[in-house]
């Protein structure tokens, strides 16, 4: 059974019945059955697809807004929440420059001389992420933060040819599960080590790693908001022979704090999406890889280098591709073919419209407010904060009330409350993880504690 | 065609006899194959290699090539020269452009190494 | 620099501009160091550009004048299938609803958009004849990774110790590398005279070792397996899996279900066959979709639904796992979702428009080129550039860049690996006669130009922005990144 003979016009088919009919007599074929006759009769679907109908677009976009609508989203409730995504203001130009048609509907840069623009953005976008790391070499991205945690593990191993990773538990629950995922069948063993106090201890990692130690993972800021003893950190992972891995889920923390590559991490993998990148309900998002010179060639993801053209013009190209699944197949860095180039494109927009001081200027603001709000809060009473110690725009509160309960009461009250802690971390049953962006203003934080207030009496 | 002073794998590296050590390299028919090399991936001095595994890598910008053991053994010397200028084996793969040296661990394996004639005969059906 | 140097972000810096507008912090002043620490705090600031918000848009405006996409012209690329991204989708995608709605949301406060999710699974079941997706993975090779993770968990409840993965020699890179990634041996294939998968020889290899065959169908040839019945049967009777590769699924909407071919898992390329855009290289997204036996094994949470409400299902003791945080990429499944939803039933067109498209290429490109494989093609064909390159000394990679100044972009070249000189084309549905006419009249008359003047064609591009660029320095002295011309805290 066929449809062919029914030709329905639709906007994204330019083929006319005329058309159809008349390549097919060029082809010399009768109908497009003719076309498909390897396939053999016994795998026919033999039906229509049962697929719902056919939308025009504005029954689409009306069905679309309908789904939409039903979401709790930034615009409607005053959003609290972090743990791995925030909510940052994206100036207007980012999304109206990488939304331009030759950036989105472009494909991935192989034939250069066609695609300097993409390329020369992307070579500008590593150079930023090295600037704001403190790595000499950055790649073009990865899926996301937690996969590029995995990924620098299967690096480490690679470079140190050992079989081990330590990993902090004040790393976020979603990169850990991610690494074990990566490395189970890599023959890498994943010893986690419990925090204290809501930090990383660099005596434990001490304890925990010898010489089968490939990397030590931490993530700075942490899963709790906590600024990391990097320089610590790093000095107790050196001296197992291990690298250091610093994972950073909140790259505008580095507006202010001290890079990576300063205090000796050997790998940065991070999440890319608080630079200009949207919520969306979890993705596209951007994995951040970056890592000294010196381990180049054991790094996963496409890489842009420049170089020169036959009569001496500068230009950019995709470079040391051998590393690469298309050349190198089994073995390969990594299988990654497909990254997030848009999301790289957006951030690095964003960090050229941010600036040098911009950057500097909103992660002051994130910090102050934060600390005011904490301030605030933990004023309350019955509300106390959960560890000491410094923290960047994120902080974990103990509250009276069953955070979950809360955060229905606070939805009441326009409010997308921090997250609830005890799924992820069971000995924190009444932790509240708050995040606080130059998203919020003062008056929504003061009405955030007003409602809180209010909130924990009931 | 092919220096008859050495003998060759049939993965197109080279072997030459010195003092019962084995110096090697790769043949001019796998550096044009191969066009301008860009990397080259060696041993540590004191690595064990095995007869007929990949000992290293060589690369080109388009393409990665395993280099194959000739001969067990171990790896007593490693040409820092040819590591920093790869385009060494473009040009001298004879002889700037050799990789290591090694300490064979079974002196017959030279014999199962293709004497030039043969290794003429074989890429001359490989080559066209 | 010359004149036609075009500049970086970093050389149109100049101290003080700004391009954003900040607001102060509004609350008390409390020093940095007081909140945060001394220890902790950045002594220097990143050497971000300073621009002003007008240099920097005339920076990446021009930066996108010297890109190619598919919205400026055609872009045969075999096996990317770079058909028309509509703008409705992007429309969806930018709703509020979506675009503003943090992953971390309760769910009760997400039905919309885990409803969305739910729907789209059941049309991707629908057309993959398949019982459950996943949508974490990002991308495809992400995709295969997820589903060898998902067989080798398969194999590893019932003990049964499976190490090796077979390929067809035709197959993308990523398919072994991802089997690699998952501690597989891979063992390759040949293809047999038609393009087929030898059955063979694949008899022969399959055994009680093998975890699973990796396919694409149609297959890198552009070529349907003629034997695909006798090759399930062959894999199943060794106890082993089916998986099928799916970036070629644009060629059999609604003709054939992988699920109905004997595959017992595969991975879909929605920035392929469901038209999301490319993004110059990404995001896409690589949802895996399994039958029953693997269902166990997916990733946690999947997305469930009871009644009216949806909600995500953490609760699977069998799953391998995250790979990825979050859902996967939802703006992406968003795209996909309008897409299906403006073609319904009608979906089957796409592939048929798609078969009749290459299939007008091949004929008329047929007497200029080798054709390795003489059979009727699906959405995709392979040519081969030896012709010219045995008569002319022209190679397949100066064909590509002499197409380039007729303003088209190249077909994929020297992949499939088993094709010499390899040029491989797929139309898409998306593109008209009139435009495959012209792509056919460039390419043909870059054949000729192999005879009459293959200088030209050996030294092009000539019309592009920059012309051939020198990879061998830029992999021999890598230079990755811009530095900034004085020392900073930075270096170390």
């Amino acid at each position: 059974m066929t449809m062919s003979s029914t030709w329905h016009p639709h906007k994204y088919l330019p083929m006319t019945v005329e058309d159809r009919d008349a390549m097919l007599r060029v082809i010399g074929a009768q109908s497009v059955e003719d076309l498909l006759a390897d396939v053999p009769s016994g795998v026919r679907l033999g039906r229509p697809l049962a697929l719902p109908p056919t939308l025009a677009d504005d029954e689409l976009l009306n069905h679309l807004r309908s789904f939409a609508d039903r979401n709790g989203h930034a615009d409607k409730l005053v959003c609290f929440l972090g743990g791995g995504a925030y909510e940052h203001t994206i100036p207007s130009v980012v999304w109206h420059l990488a939304g331009r048609a030759e950036f989105y509907t472009a494909y991935t840069p192989y034939q250069a001389e066609l695609m300097q623009g993409e390329l020369q953005a992307m070579y500008e976008y590593q150079s930023m992420l090295c600037e704001l790391t403190g790595m000499d070499v950055a790649n073009a991205s990865m899926y996301d933060g937690a996969s590029a945690v995995g990924e620098a593990a299967v690096m480490a191993r690679d470079l140190t040819k050992r079989d081990q990773v330590v990993v902090s538990t004040a790393v976020n629950p979603q990169y850990r599960q991610v690494l074990r995922t990566y490395v189970r069948h890599l023959g890498i063993d994943v010893v986690e080590l419990p925090y204290d106090a809501g930090r990383t201890a660099p005596a434990r990692v001490r304890e925990a790693c010898g010489s089968r130690t490939a990397a030590v993972i931490v993530q700075s800021p942490n899963v709790f908001g906590g600024i990391e003893d990097g320089a610590a950190l790093a000095e107790a992972a050196r001296a197992a022979g291990a690298l250091l891995v610093v994972a950073v889920a909140e790259p505008i923390s580095l507006g202010v704090l001290q890079p990576p590559g300063v205090f000796g991490a050997d790998i940065v993998a991070g999440e890319g999406q608080p630079l200009g990148n949207h919520l969306s309900f979890g993705g596209p998002y951007l994995g951040m890889l970056a890592t000294r010179d010196a381990y180049i060639r054991r790094m996963p993801g496409r890489l842009v280098g420049v170089t020169h053209d036959h009569d001496g013009r500068r230009g950019f190209v995709l470079t040391l591709q051998t590393r690469e699944q298309h050349i190198r197949r089994e073995k390969a860095t990594s299988n990654i073919c497909t990254n997030e180039a848009l999301n790289a494109l957006a951030a690095g927009i964003y960090m050229a419209a941010m600036g040098k001081n911009g950057l500097r200027r909103v992660a002051e603001v994130n910090a102050r407010r934060a600390h005011y709000a904490r301030q605030r809060l933990t004023a309350i009473p019955g509300v106390r904060a959960a560890f000491d110690g410094p923290v960047f725009n994120e902080f974990v509160l103990r509250t009276p009330a069953d955070p979950e309960r809360l955060n229905e009461y606070l939805a009441g009250r326009g409010i997308l409350g921090g997250l609830a802690l005890g799924r992820w971390y069971p000995e924190l049953p009444d932790g509240w993880l708050v995040c606080v962006t130059e998203a919020r203003s003062r008056a929504q934080i003061d009405a955030l504690v007003d409602a809180v207030r209010d909130g924990v009496r009931a | 065609m092919y220096p008859d002073d050495r003998r060759y794998t049939r993965e197109h590296e080279w072997a030459k006899q010195e003092k019962g050590r084995l110096r090697v390299g790769i043949t001019t028919f796998a550096a044009e194959r191969l066009s301008d090399v860009v990397f080259i991936e060696l041993p540590e001095v004191g690595a064990e290699i095995r007869e007929l595994e990949p000992f290293g890598v060589v690369e080109s910008v388009k393409a990665a090539s395993d280099l194959f053991a000739p001969v067990s053994g171990k790896v007593v010397e490693v040409n820092r020269a040819v590591v920093d200028n790869p385009e060494l084996i473009n040009q001298d793969p004879y002889d700037k452009a050799w990789m290591i040296v090694v300490e064979p661990a079974d002196p017959g394996a030279w014999n199962r190494l293709l004497s030039a004639a043969d290794y003429a005969k074989l890429v001359g059906a490989e080559g066209a | 620099m010359t004149p036609e140097s075009f500049p970086l972000i970093f050389e149109r810096n100049t101290p003080g501009r700004i391009a954003v507008s900040i607001p102060d912090a509004g609350v008390p002043d409390v020093p940095l160091d007081e909140i945060i620490g001394a220890t902790h705090l950045r002594r220097d600031p990143a050497a971000l550009p300073e621009v002003s918000e007008l240099d920097l848009v005339r920076h990446y405006t021009q930066l996108s004048q010297r890109n190619y996409a598919i919205d400026v012209g055609f872009y045969p690329l075999g096996s990317c299938t770079m058909k028309y991204n509509p703008k409705v989708n992007e429309d969806a995608a930018r709703l509020s609803g979506f675009a503003r709605l943090h992953p971390n949301t309760p769910a009760a406060l997400a039905q919309g958009a885990l409803e969305l999710l739910w729907q789209l699974e059941q049309m991707l079941c629908e057309i993959s004849g398949m019982h459950r997706v996943t949508f974490q993975p990002a991308a495809g090779a992400h995709g295969e990774l997820t589903a060898l993770m998902m067989i080798r968990a398969y194999f590893d409840e019932r003990g049964e110790r499976r190490t090796r993965v077979i390929v067809p020699d035709s197959a993308h890179g990523t398919n072994p590398a991802s089997a690699a990634m998952c501690g597989f041996t891979v063992v390759t294939v040949p293809s047999d005279s038609r393009g087929n998968i030898d059955s063979a020889a694949l008899r022969r290899a399959a055994d009680s070792s093998v975890a699973a065959l990796m396919l694409t169908n149609p297959n890198t040839l552009g070529l349907f397996e003629e034997h695909i019945t006798e090759v399930a049967d062959i894999m199943h009777g060794c106890g082993a899996l089916m998986y099928l590769d799916g970036a070629n699924f644009n060629a059999v909407l609604g003709v054939t279900r992988p699920g109905d071919q004997g595959f017992d898992v595969m991975h879909m390329n929605v920035h392929k066959t469901f038209s999301t855009p490319h993004g110059g290289g990404g995001p896409g997204a690589g949802p895996v979709a399994v039958k029953r036996l693997l269902e166990p094994y997916l990733p946690a949470p999947t997305i469930e639904r009871d009644g009216d409400a949806f909600r995500l299902d953490e609760d699977r003791p069998k799953t391998i796992g995250r790979v990825r945080a979050f859902n996967g990429n939802f703006g992406i499944y968003v795209r996909a979702y309008a897409y299906l939803r403006a073609y319904g039933p009608l979906l089957r067109q796409v592939s048929e428009a798609a078969v009749i498209n290459a299939n007008y290429l091949l004929t008329r490109l047929r007497p200029f080129f080798d054709v390795p494989y003489d059979r009727t093609c699906m959405h995709e064909f392979v040519l081969s550039g030896r012709r010219q390159k045995t008569r002319y000394g022209v190679r397949t990679l100066d064909i590509a860049k002499r197409l380039l100044d007729y303003g088209i972009h190249a077909p994929t070249i020297y992949f499939p690996l088993i094709v010499d000189e390899a040029i491989m084309i797929e139309p898409t549905e998306t593109e008209s006669r009139q435009t495959l006419d012209a792509f056919a009249d460039a390419l043909i008359h870059v054949a000729q130009e192999c005879e009459t003047d293959p200088e030209t064609v050996k030294t092009a591009p000539h019309r592009t922005v920059v012309s051939r660029l020198d990879e061998v320095t830029a992999a021999r002295q890598p230079n990755l990144r811009w530095r900034p011309p004085t020392t900073t805290g930075v270096a170390r």
